[in-house]
C-alpha cells in the first residue's frame, strides 16, 4: 500500500467511557487529560500514514491544529474518520459555526491528519496557555 | 459502618436510583450496583483535585481568599456588568437552578444551561413537532422493539440497557440477557473456530466464512425484545444489538425520511440511502411498524450533526408516522444527570427551557441570538458566572477565547479548566453526595437527590453560595440607587 504523508478525513467527536471514568475522578487529573488528547483512528488509515499506535499525530481543521496521540479504533472498520473524545483538545479544532440556534458542529467536521513523531502532546496547563495565554 | 441505600447516582441522565452505598468514619468506602462512572465519582468525589477554599486571582495568580472577600469580589463583578452570562446547571440540582434564574433576572444577564451544546436542538424541534413520549418504566415494562439513533449508551449511560430497555426484566417484555450471551458465545465460538482453522490451513481464509459485514442479521425477524442501533460507528452497544445500520456522517436526516416513506409503503427508486442498502432499511422498518410498543432514544449524534434541529425535526415526524400504525414513543438521551431538571425550572420560572436572556428586564429567548456560544462568538458578554459546567473544556476554541477575556467566576467542586482560567473560585459541596436537591430524569421523573456524608469544612452548596452572592448584588444595587437620590 502507498505511504501518505497527510490524509483528508471526518473528524467527530463524542464521549468514551474511559473520559467518562477519568472525569468523574477529577478534570484536573492526568487520567482525564490522557483520555481526552487522543485520537482514534482506523487502523487500514494508520497503515496508509504509515504510524504505529501511540504515535503522535496533528489534527488540522479550518479552525486550529492540535497535536494529540493515535490510537487504534476498536469500533473498526470506519475509513476516513476519526474520533477525539470531547475535551480541551477536541476544543481547539471544532467548527464552532452555531448555524442560528446555538449549538457548533461538533461531528463530522473535514480534517486533514499528519504524523508528528517528535512533537509532543501538550499537557492541559500548556494547552490552555498556548491557546488563551492564561491560566 | 453504615449503608445507606436507594441512593439516586448524580453522574448521567440515567439517574439510576438503586445505589447502595457503605459509609464509614464519614467516607464513602463501597459503592454497589453503580457503572464505572458512578463508582468514580462517588469513590473519587473528595480527591486531591478538589478546591477547599476560595480562591482569588491577583497579578495574574490565583491565590486563597475568604469566603466573604470571594463573595464581594463576585457579586462586585456581576453588579457592575452590563451583559453577563450565567452558565452551567446541569450538574445541579434544581433549587439551585432556581435561584440561578433569580440572580440572572437582578442582573439583567443571560442565562444558559448546558444544553445548548447537547440537546438544544431536540428542545426546539420539540416546540415545533411536538413529542409523544412516557417513563422509563413503561419502555421497561412494555416495549418490545428499542433504537438507539446516535447514541452510545454503553459509553454515555453504561446502565441504560441493563436498566431501561432490553437487557431490563419487564413485567410484560423479557429481559435480552441470556439472548446476547448465547450470540456472543456463539460469535467467540465461531472466532475460535475460524482462528484454528486458518492456523491449520497456513492463514487462508476458511472457506466458509462469517457473514460479511452489514449483512442481514436473522434475528430480526425472531420474536421478543428486539435492540436496534443505527449510528456512524460500530459502537461497543452496536455490538450488542440485533440489528445495526452504519450510516455515513451527516446523513441521518436522509436516513429518517426514508424510513417515514418505506412506512408509509413507498417505495424508494435507490439502491442505497445514506450508505445503507435499501433491503436492510426495509426490514427494519418492518420491525418498527410490526412491533407494539416501540422506542426510539436519540442522542447528540443526532443533534450535532449537518441539520441539527431539522434531523431531530424528522425523527419526531418519523415517531409520529409510526403511531399512524403502532404504539411508538421518542426521548433524548440526556447526557448530565440534571439537565432535564435544568430546562425545567428554566421554563417553570422564565417560560423559556434555555438562552434566556434578561437585559431588557424581562425574558426574551431567541437560540442563535441569546445563546451563550452566540453570545461568545458575537463577543458581547462582559462577564461570566458558570456553575457546574466546564465551558473551557467543552467549548470551541473562539467562543472560549472571549469567555476567558473578561471576569470570570466558577462555582464548582473539583479544580478544572474553567476553574485554571478563573478569576474567582469558589469550592461547592456535591449535591447528591454533600448535599441534597432535585434532579430530574431523562424522562421527566423528579428524583431526590440524598446527602449521604458532610462536605468539607468551609464548604458550602451551589444553592448557598447563589443565594449569598445574590443577597450581596442587592445590597450593592441598592447603595448605588440611594447614592444616585
Ligand atoms: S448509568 Fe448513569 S445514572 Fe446509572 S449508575 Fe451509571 S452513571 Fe449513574
Amino acid at each position: 500500500m502507498e505511504q501518505k504523508s497527510k490524509l483528508y478525513v471526518t473528524l467527530l467527536t463524542g464521549r468514551t467511557i474511559e473520559q467518562g471514568v477519568a472525569k468523574e475522578r477529577g478534570k484536573a487529573s492526568s487520567e482525564y487529560a490522557e483520555s481526552v488528547s487522543v485520537c482514534y483512528m482506523d487502523p487500514e488509515d494508520m497503515k496508509q500514514l504509515g504510524i504505529k499506535e501511540k504515535t503522535n499525530v496533528q489534527v488540522s481543521t479550518e479552525y486550529g491544529s492540535v497535536v494529540v496521540k493515535a490510537l487504534k479504533s476498536l469500533r473498526a472498520p470506519h475509513p476516513g474518520i476519526i474520533y477525539i473524545p470531547y475535551g480541551p483538545w477536541a476544543n481547539v479544532v471544532v467548527n464552532p459555526e452555531t448555524h442560528g440556534i446555538g449549538m457548533p458542529s461538533f461531528k463530522g467536521i473535514p480534517a486533514e491528519i499528519e504524523p508528528t513523531p517528535n512533537v509532543p502532546v501538550l499537557n492541559l496547563e500548556g494547552l490552555l496557555k498556548k491557546q488563551f495565554r492564561k491560566g | 459502618m453504615q449503608v445507606v441505600k436507594a441512593v439516586t447516582c448524580p453522574v448521567c441522565g440515567s439517574l439510576c436510583d438503586d445505589i447502595e452505598l457503605t459509609i464509614d468514619s464519614g467516607k464513602i468506602v463501597k459503592v454497589k450496583n453503580g457503572c464505572a462512572m458512578c463508582e468514580s465519582k462517588f469513590l473519587g468525589y473528595c480527591g486531591e483535585h478538589r478546591i477547599l477554599k476560595p480562591l482569588i486571582r491577583r497579578n495574574g495568580e490565583l491565590v486563597k481568599a475568604s469566603m466573604k472577600e470571594a463573595i464581594g469580589k463576585a457579586a462586585e463583578i456581576l453588579a457592575e456588568a452590563n451583559y453577563p452570562i450565567l452558565y452551567g446547571w446541569s450538574s445541579t440540582s434544581c433549587e439551585a437552578t432556581r435561584v440561578g434564574l433569580e440572580l440572572a433576572e437582578e442582573i439583567g444577564g443571560v442565562i444558559d444551561n448546558t444544553a445548548v451544546v447537547c440537546h438544544g436542538p431536540s428542545l426546539l424541534s420539540v416546540q415545533e413537532v411536538g413529542i409523544p413520549s412516557c417513563t422509563l418504566g413503561q419502555i421497561r415494562h412494555r416495549a418490545d422493539l428499542v433504537i438507539y439513533w446516535g447514541s452510545d449508551p454503553w459509553s454515555a449511560h453504561p446502565r441504560h440497557i441493563e436498566r431501561y430497555t432490553a437487557f431490563s426484566e419487564g413485567r410484560f417484555e423479557k429481559s435480552e440477557w441470556r439472548g446476547y450471551l448465547t450470540k456472543l458465545k456463539a460469535l467467540i465460538g465461531r472466532k475460535k473456530i475460524e482462528s484454528t482453522l486458518r492456523r491449520l490451513f497456513l492463514k487462508k481464509r476458511p472457506s466458509v466464512s462469517a457473514a460479511p459485514e452489514g449483512k442481514v442479521c436473522p434475528t430480526i425477524s425472531r420474536a421478543g425484545r428486539k435492540l436496534i442501533v443505527i449510528d456512524v460507528r460500530r459502537t461497543k452497544s452496536a455490538e450488542m444489538a440485533d440489528y445495526f445500520i452504519q450510516v455515513e456522517p451527516n446523513k441521518d436526516y436522509e436516513l429518517l425520511q426514508a424510513f417515514r416513506s418505506l412506512i408509509r409503503d413507498q417505495e424508494l427508486d435507490v439502491d442505497k440511502v445514506a450508505g445503507v442498502p435499501v433491503e436492510h432499511l426495509e426490514e427494519v422498518a418492518d420491525a418498527m411498524v410490526g412491533c407494539s410498543f416501540g422506542a426510539l432514544f436519540f442522542g447528540v449524534g443526532l443533534t450535532m450533526s449537518r441539520g441539527k434541529l431539522k434531523n431531530i425535526d424528522a425523527a419526531l415526524s418519523l415517531v409520529r408516522d409510526l403511531n399512524m400504525r403502532t404504539k411508538f414513543i421518542i426521548m433524548p438521551m440526556r447526557g448530565h444527570f440534571n439537565v432535564t431538571g435544568a430546562n425545567t425550572v428554566s421554563t417553570w420560572q422564565s417560560g423559556y427551557p434555555y438562552a434566556v436572556d434578561f437585559s431588557l428586564g424581562y425574558p426574551r429567548y431567541n437560540p442563535g441570538e441569546t445563546s451563550v456560544m452566540d453570545v461568545l462568538l458575537r463577543r458581547e458578554s462582559d462577564a461570566a458566572l458558570v456553575v457546574a459546567s466546564d465551558p473551557v473544556a467543552n467549548f470551541p476554541r473562539k467562543a472560549v477565547e472571549h469567555l476567558v477575556e473578561n471576569p470570570l467566576i466558577v462555582i464548582d467542586p473539583h479544580m478544572n479548566a474553567t476553574a485554571q482560567m478563573a478569576d474567582v473560585v469558589f469550592p461547592s459541596a456535591f449535591v447528591g453526595i454533600e448535599a441534597e436537591g432535585t434532579a430530574y430524569r431523562m424522562d421527566h421523573v423528579p428524583l431526590p437527590l440524598k446527602k449521604v456524608v458532610e462536605p468539607p469544612r468551609g464548604v458550602f452548596s451551589d444553592e448557598e453560595i447563589l443565594r449569598r452572592i445574590l443577597s450581596e448584588v442587592r445590597k450593592i444595587k441598592k447603595a448605588k440607587t440611594t447614592e444616585e437620590a
